[in-house]
Order: structure tokens, then sequence, then C-alpha cells
């Protein structure tokens, strides 16, 4: 089963409002995404959430595919109480591009951006307190890049702060 | 009146100066786990907090990718280890989901029994903390004791009682017990009293409502802006409940109120938690005396491929809106599996629910946001 178009009225206001900046509005298993221009996400989400009550965004992540050129599928999902409707809006970045941040339009942002860094090393320009929030402040590499193996470890870190050769 | 040893103290003493940098946890019994919250302080006023976490970190997220789609189904009861069958629920109807099928009826009305008896047993877990950090020793003998009993259904159903595993992708691997019906019937005849027990000993108490009342108050609106869901967000006084909204494994079949409250701080949203444990027993009453029969398992694969794709799904986990976005390239391990955690979300709040207040009301807010730190770090 491939993805078919997403024909909604929403689909159209947004193809309008942002033309070419939205590559595609589609539906796969009953659940509607649009892929956009990495620096029309902001926006996007932005303009869902005062137009079309998208109130609620509830995650934002990442997803590393070393082999292509954009490397990082950028991946905003948001919620709309009034409408009971989900969509997610999909970003396709190379490694190194600073996606601007979100967390002027949605404050939950802030953790779950604070989070994608950490985890896959995407800097999200203009984020107030980037941070890493799960793994040690001064570790060494991104676990959730594919290019991290599930055994490797910030040997150096390991050996300073638990006094220990290996965590293996 | 200035006293006339005034003269002699230094311009700053430490109690003099106005702010203070206290540090809470990890090692602290009331943060549950291993928390830290960093405070700023002006004498017994909360300036601001900012939490680290990542103690109990383990790459749930890492491991998925590393195992096969049915493999990695015993590692999410990891994360919120209290309400453990939830978490199984969530990630195999995103499997499904995936794979585009549905568990059969019977299957789904265990499913729906078992996730409900795991909600009562985690809101338990929750009251018997939150009262302990309070100051009322009692009510944790109690919750723990008629947790037992929820417990025991779920080592009769799968040997365990903890971390249950007990779904897998495409319905149920195992047949209910003999007397799981009558079992199910006896605890929803027990349990409602117990409850009114509970409340006999907290809601009408005076210190228990003057510890609570109007501390950590979130409006709905900050509950949107921070994605805060769950038992917070319907004390703010928002109807909104997933299994309502979007109901999955046959929710709507059964018939159930969604309990609100309007102020949105600590007492309320004890209310709320003591009500939907009386909703969970009226699914489930529901539920047991109409178990279709069937088959327990849909068609799927013994080896599990799902087609090139992704998904969204998410569940009303006791703490809010426990969502898994499975990414497949179409190979027998998750290309990716990102765990949309309700505590680590609610925490976020945490800030804006304390700021303001007094230092002993963290302690409150930290019970009332019913985190689980396993699931915040995965």
């Amino acid at each position: 089963m491939a993805a078919t178009p997403w024909e909604s009225d929403l689909a159209r206001e947004l193809k309008e409002r942002f033309g070419a900046q939205i590559g595609e509005t589609s539906t796969y298993l009953g659940q509607n995404f649009i892929v956009a221009q990495p620096e029309a996400a902001v926006p996007i989400l932005e303009y869902l959430k005062l137009e079309a009550d998208f109130d609620y965004l509830v995650d934002i992540t990442a997803v590393d595919w070393p082999k292509r050129p954009e490397r990082f599928d950028l991946v905003y999902i948001i919620y709309s109480f009034p409408r009971n409707e989900r969509v997610r809006i999909k970003t396709y970045i190379s490694d190194g591009y600073q996606p601007p941040t979100a967390v002027g339009v949605h404050l939950t942002a802030n953790w779950l951006e604070r989070e994608v860094f950490d985890m896959f090393g995407i800097e999200f320009a203009g984020h107030p307190d980037l941070r890493r929030i799960l793994m040690p402040e001064d570790w060494q590499g991104y676990p959730l890049r594919k290019d991290y193996s599930i055994i490797q470890q910030d040997q150096r870190w390991v050996q300073e702060n638990l006094g220990i050769e290996s965590g293996q | 009146m200035k006293a006339a040893s005034d003269a002699n103290m230094p311009d700053a003493t430490f109690l003099d100066s106005t702010e203070l940098v206290l540090n809470m946890g990890p090692q602290h019994p009331s943060t549950h786990g291993v928390l830290r919250v960093i405070l700023k302080l002006d004498g017994e006023k909360i300036l601001g907090t900012d939490c680290v976490i990542g103690y109990l970190h383990r790459g749930v997220e890492k491991i998925a990718e590393n195992r096969t789609w049915a493999q990695f189904n015993p590692y999410v009861d990891r994360m919120d280890y209290v309400a453990s069958v939830s978490n199984g629920l969530g990630y195999c109807l995103a499997v499904e989901k995936l794979l585009n099928v549905e568990a059969p009826p019977r299957a789904q009305a265990v499913r729906v029994i078992l996730t409900e008896l795991n909600r009562i047993a985690s809101h338990l877990v929750w009251l018997g903390t939150h009262a302990l950090d309070i100051g009322a020793i009692t009510p944790v003998f109690y919750c723990f004791r008629e947790r037992e009993e929820a417990l025991n259904i779920f080592e009769k159903y799968c040997g365990a009682r903890l971390t249950t595993h007990a779904f897998r992708i495409g319905g149920l691997q195992y047949e209910t017990y003999d007397t799981f019906e009558q079992d199910v019937k006896a605890f929803c005849d027990m349990f409602p009293p117990k409850v009114d027990e509970y409340e006999e000993l907290l809601t009408g108490n005076r210190i228990w409502k003057g510890r609570l009342t109007n501390v950590g108050v979130l409006t709905a609106d900050e509950c949107k802006e921070y994605g805060v869901t769950g038992p917070l967000l319907r004390a703010a006084g928002v109807k909104w409940d997933l299994r309502k909204a979007q109901p999955y494994s046959g929710y709507e079949k059964y018939d159930f109120e969604i309990p609100i409250r309007q102020n949105g701080d600590t007492f309320d949203r004890y209310i709320v938690r003591m009500q939907e444990m009386r909703q969970a027993v009226r699914i489930i009453r529901q539920a047991v005396e109409s178990i279709p029969e069937g088959p327990i398992m849909a068609k799927v694969p013994k080896v599990i491929k799902p087609p090139v794709g992704e998904a969204y799904v998410s569940i009303e986990a006791p703490k809010g809106e426990l969502g898994y976005y499975v990414v497949s390239d179409g190979t027998t391990q998750p290309y990716r599996v990102r765990v949309r955690p309700p505590s680590f979300v609610n925490l976020q709040a945490l800030d804006r629910m304390v700021r303001g207040g007094l230092v002993a009301d963290i302690v409150a807010v930290i019970g009332t946001l019913d985190i689980v730190l396993g699931e915040v770090d995965r």
C-alpha cells in the first residue's frame, strides 16, 4: 500500500498559502502528512496553530538515513483538539543544517528539540537552551545516528567518570 | 529599632543573601526515582527550577533498531514499569497499524480488561506514594493491598506481575485461564468500596486539602502549550481522552465517562484520578461480561516484516498520551521506533507549576505529575 494524495480543504489551503514550499500532502494508512521545505516547517506550524486550531505539538523526532544527501527526516507531529485531527510535518535536512527552532510557537518544543539534538546532533537555530538532555553533557557522539553502533560508547567519558575500563 | 549589635554584622551574611541554589535529588525519596531538580530559592519561595534527567537512560530506541519487531516487545514494558501493559498495547497497536492488521474481537476485549486493570494499578501506585510524600502514611498500605489483587490477575494470566509482556503483535499469545472472568468480576466487586475508603481518608481531610488546593496550578491553555496530557489536562477542564477522541482496541463499545475538573490544581488532579479508577472498573465490568468467543490471534506472519512506511499510533496511558512513531524499511528489524512518553513531556511543565510557590510544594507537584523516571529517561 503506497501513500495516496491527501484531498481536503486544509491540504488545499496549505498548498495555496505556502506554494512550492510544500512538496507533498499525502495519506498513508489513514494518517495525513505534509512534506515541506526545512525553512517552512516553523511557519507552517505557526499557521496551523493560529488559523486551523492545531494547538498541541505532540512530538518532534528525527530519522537518520545516512545514504541520502538530505540525511535526516525531521518530523513534527501536531494535533488539533477542536478538529480531533492529527497531522505530521516532515522535512528532509542534511547533516549540519540548522533548522529553526519551534519554541516560539509551541513551548513543548524546548525539551523535544533538546532530545533530538542529544540523539542526532541536529542543532536548532535560535533554541534558548540547547544542551544535552538524556546523555551526560560532555558525552561525545550522537547515539541514534545509524553509524553509531549499539555497543559504542564514549570510552574517555566512561573511564574518567565511572572509573572503569569500559562499560561493556 | 536597630540593635546596636547590627553595626558589627558584615553587609551580606549567608542568611542575608536573597538567593540560594538548592540541589534536590537525584537520590531523594520524593522524586520517585533518580530525578535531580536544581532549585533557585529566595527563602522558602521558588524562583526557578532546572530538571536534570537521564540517569536511567538505557537507549531503548537504539535497542529497538537492533532487535526484530517481536523481540523489542518486552523492552517497552521497562519504560513505564508501573503501567507496562499500556506500553505493550501501544507498541502492538503501532506495529499492527504498519502491518495493516487488527487484533480479533476476543483479543481486543482481553486487552481492554488488562489495560484498565493496569490503569488502576498505576493510579494506586500514584495515590499511595503521593499521599506518602504529603505525609499521610496509611493510604500507601491500602493502595498496595488492592494493587496486589490486580497484579495477581496478571500473574495468573501471563506469569509476570510487573513487566508483563502480556500482548503480542496481532493479538494475544495466551488464552485466558479458567477462572479469569470470575477473578476479574471479583476484583470489580471488591474495588469500588476500597476507593470509597481512600476517599474517606483523604478527600475531606483538612490537611490534605490544605496541602493540595491551589498548589501547582496549570491552566488548560498552559497544558496545551506544554503538550501536557492525561489527568493533568482533564483536571484543567479539557474533556479529552484518546479512548473517546480516537478509540482503539474497541473502546468505542464501552460506556464510560471522562471525569474532568476546572481548577487545574493538585487537588483537582487527585479527584480526576480517583474518578478514573471508578470509570476503569466500569469499563472492565462491561468488557468482562461480553468477551466474545473466537480466535485470539490475527493472521500475522511468523516473521514480521512490515511494508516500507511509517505510522504514529498513540493511546491513553495512565499518565497521558503515549505514542509510538514506527518506521519500517521492509526488513525484520524496526528502522526507527520513537516513543512519545507522557512523563517526559509532562515533566517539562514542572517549572511553570512550582515557580513562585513554596519549596514544600515541589514534593506535592512532583507527586501529582505522576512521573515514572524509567519512561522519562527511556
